[in-house]
């Protein structure tokens, strides 16, 4: 998708009287947190679990290169083919080079962000070949010729009124009378007109959650089950995953799996959990007659050794956006990136650079939740910060704060120029204030007044009033 | 015990210097009344986190060694403040990671740092500050406080033992209330749709008084009550825990 995230304050404003929108954001803070609440405390170690969860993580971060190795030489031994994508370019190419070559028109995909990341359905559709998203949720923002605004619930800012227009708009060979009331009958059709494109499907596209290198596996895990009748009715099965998936052992995907769905959705697994290891042998009933894994690069390798490493822990797991309350408020696609929310907020920088994505580390209140919920222990605002402070390096922040903030840090680096400045200006303000001790407006503070009113000084400054109350205290004694 | 009085300093933070020094000697009283001897050095201004969360470094490097300097003489040093406190304690030492000289030193400052009522409560071990205060009031765990220094059972513990008073848990006490320093103007519409949930929360819990540990977040929350004219009144935790309620409560009381 195009990056627009410098049109974040626009889009956001877009966002906040969009009804059906604010409709629907509400369903996030209703439905994620307290399942997710509920899971974490009747799990006794689930605070240790996702200390485990970090250590592992860090562990492979520290040796990536050869845990990596290691991961293609168990794939090319069970038959599959690693292919490295250094860029978004390289793993579209490589995923386009393969359903050529299987004559493929059209392909099915699992739910993945990573194809987001590389838009991979226009560069097929472009050369020909139907991507066809199974993923409920990815099913419908295709419909509508959207991108996800949520990492786990592509289509969570939508309600099921838009869901039945849409439905009605393009499933036009069913019967105009149909009941599309709720979300069951919603979810019987869709299922009926996707189990169709299985069978036509000459190549099935999945993502991974976890890459095993023990074992050369890759690791899906889905609440319908589409990922794996997409990988496995298929003739050929592509696995498109990010470098960072990678885990040592099927023992530490457990430890992972354990925190990752209690985190997302609040389940203690999700509905499937599908190991898939090279293509079909002899004497399997099923399976694909290729396996193929696209390791995309993008710009990750150049995070490792940098304040922003630890966000190559990230599961994915959504939990970080569905606590936000700058999420909450604008929803997924104001933030004009592929990741939105706290997570997207630090990685969508590291991958596209700051200079045009400098608002998404700035729109938080660093109100800390994200980090509080984040099942790999991920510092998100302390990251958020280090964005912001290569942007101020770089002189990339608007000239109206840096005048006011430098302003502001001269008087607060001279204790005494500032001691006068308040001294006058404090008790001035105060007597402005009058008998309502508050302000409806107030030059220069429009964008506090716009919303609220600005409560006024007492009258003196503390420091001042204290100084008089002690030097009261004195003169008795002298 | 030690044998002498804790020196302790009190950092008041540029909020309660310029808006509203009844928390000051509400926190110097409350202090006082623990067994502590209070110091409110002249060399404070603020505690650096607008240049810091906007990025600044080097400017919050050169506050954090002044506040360094004015303070370490102290034994402790406590501010009213969850997020000044938590900056104090929790984020200088990492501006002085591998400066030889100031490391060390940014080190010891930190262990000094406490927020003002997790003070009372787990430095001083006050249980009940003598109060007393006819009121139903709802509290806001503000976020730094909250997350950064696990303030949540202290204010409540205290607010329990003030005669008269009744506390009505609302909904999300625990979710930020939009303010986030520099963030309430730069995303000013953002921030908005923040304070107006949270205003709802605070007036479906049918309290009358609203109570919190931050004077940011108090004014952010204060000035939105007012704005769509709610009668309910807005005070530092500390006003209530001293018993000293007698200045109008934060942006006037009333309508």
């Amino acid at each position: 998708m195009e990056l627009a995230a410098k049109h974040f304050k626009a889009s956001a404003a877009k966002a906040l009287v969009d009804v059906q929108l604010q409709k629907a954001l509400g369903n996030v803070e209703k439905g994620f947190i307290g399942k997710r609440q509920k899971a974490a405390a009747a799990l006794p170690e689930f605070d240790a679990l996702r200390d485990n969860a970090r250590d592992i993580k860090n562990h492979v971060l520290a040796h990536l290169d050869l845990y990596l190795e290691e991961y293609e030489r168990k794939v090319t031994a069970s038959g599959g083919i690693v292919h490295w994508a250094e860029t978004a370019e390289d793993a579209r190419r490589i995923v386009l080079e393969i359903c050529q070559k299987a004559g493929a028109r059209t392909v099915t995909k699992g739910k993945s962000m990573i194809t987001e990341e590389i838009a991979l359905n226009d560069h097929l559709s472009a050369n020909g070949i139907e991507p066809v998203e199974t993923d409920l949720g990815e099913y419908i923002i295709q419909l509508r010729g959207e991108h996800p605004s949520h990492i786990i619930a592509p289509a969570v800012h939508l309600n099921k009124e838009q869901v039945e227009g849409d439905f009605r708009r393009v499933h036009t060979h069913l019967p105009e009378g149909r009941d599309l009331s709720d979300p069951v009958s919603l979810l019987g059709e869709a299922r009926e007109v996707l189990r169709q494109r299985y069978f036509a499907a000459d190549v099935g596209i999945t993502g991974a959650n976890f890459l095993i290198a023990e074992t050369g596996t890759s690791v899906i895990v889905t609440n319908e089950g589409n990922g794996d009748l997409t990988q496995t009715l298929g003739k050929i099965h592509v696995v498109v995953a990010s470098i960072e998936k990678i885990v040592p052992t099927l023992e530490d995907t457990s430890q992972i799996l354990r925190v990752l769905a209690r985190s997302a959705t609040g389940q203690d697994m999700s509905v499937y959990t599908t190991f898939s290891t090279g293509p079909k042998r002899a004497d399997d009933p099923d399976g694909p007659d290729q396996y193929h894994v696209v390791l995309l690069d993008n710009g990750r390798s150049a995070m490792l050794g940098t304040e922003y490493q630890d966000m190559l822990r990230c599961i994915r797991c959504g939990a970080c956006m569905n606590h936000c309350p700058v999420y909450h408020a604008v929803g997924g696609h104001a933030y004009g990136s592929v990741y939105p929310g706290p997570m997207g907020a630090v990685l969508t920088p590291s991958l596209n650079g700051i200079e045009e994505t400098g608002q998404l580390p700035n729109a938080s209140t660093f109100c800390g939740r994200c980090e509080a919920v984040c099942p790999m222990r991920i510092p998100l605002p302390k990251m958020m910060r280090h964005w912001r402070e290569r942007e101020f390096e770089r002189n990339l922040t608007p000239l109206t704060g840096r005048y006011g903030l430098k302003f502001w840090a001269f008087f607060a680096k001279r204790p005494k120029l500032y001691r006068l400045a308040v001294s006058f200006g404090v008790p001035l303000l105060s007597v402005f204030g009058g008998s309502s001790k508050r302000f409806r407006s107030l030059p220069f503070a429009g964008g506090w007044t716009r919303h609220r009113d600005l409560p006024a000084p007492e009258g003196r400054t503390f420091l001042q009033a204290w100084a008089q109350r002690e030097a009261l205290k004195q003169e008795p004694a002298q | 015990m030690a044998a002498r009085q804790p020196r302790v300093g009190l950092f008041a933070t540029c909020l309660v210097d310029l808006f509203r020094p009844s928390v000051g000697f509400a926190s110097a009283k409350l202090l006082q009344d623990a067994g502590c001897e209070v110091h409110v050095p002249v060399a404070q201004t603020c505690c650096g986190q607008p240049a810091y969360n906007s990025g600044d470094r080097a400017d919050t490097r050169a506050i954090a060694e002044q506040v360094i300097e004015a303070f370490e003489g102290f034994d402790f040093v406590v501010a009213p403040s969850g997020s000044c406190a938590s900056m104090l304690k929790k984020h200088y030492p990492g501006l002085f990671a591998g400066d030889a000289a100031w490391e060390g030193r940014a080190q010891r400052f930190s262990d000094k740092c406490h927020e003002l009522v997790s003070f009372l409560t787990d430095v001083m071990m006050v249980r009940d500050t003598g109060a007393s205060l006819d009121a139903k009031i709802t509290y806001h765990d503000s976020c730094s406080g909250l997350r950064e220094l696990g303030i949540k059972d202290q204010p409540r513990k205290l607010l329990a033992n003030v005669r008269g008073l009744e506390l009505q848990e609302m909904k999300d006490s625990d979710v930020c209330c939009g303010f986030g320093g520099t963030f309430c103007i730069k995303y000013s519409d953002i921030s908005n749709a923040i304070v107006t949930k949270k205003v709802v929360n605070i007036d479906a819990s049918g309290a009358d008084m609203l109570l919190a540990g931050d004077v940011g977040c108090l004014m952010n929350m204060a000035g939105k009550l007012k704005r769509q004219g709610s009668s309910v009144e807005v005070r530092h935790v500390a006003e209530v825990l001293a018993g000293m309620t007698s200045q109008p409560p934060i942006a006037g009381s009333g309508k």
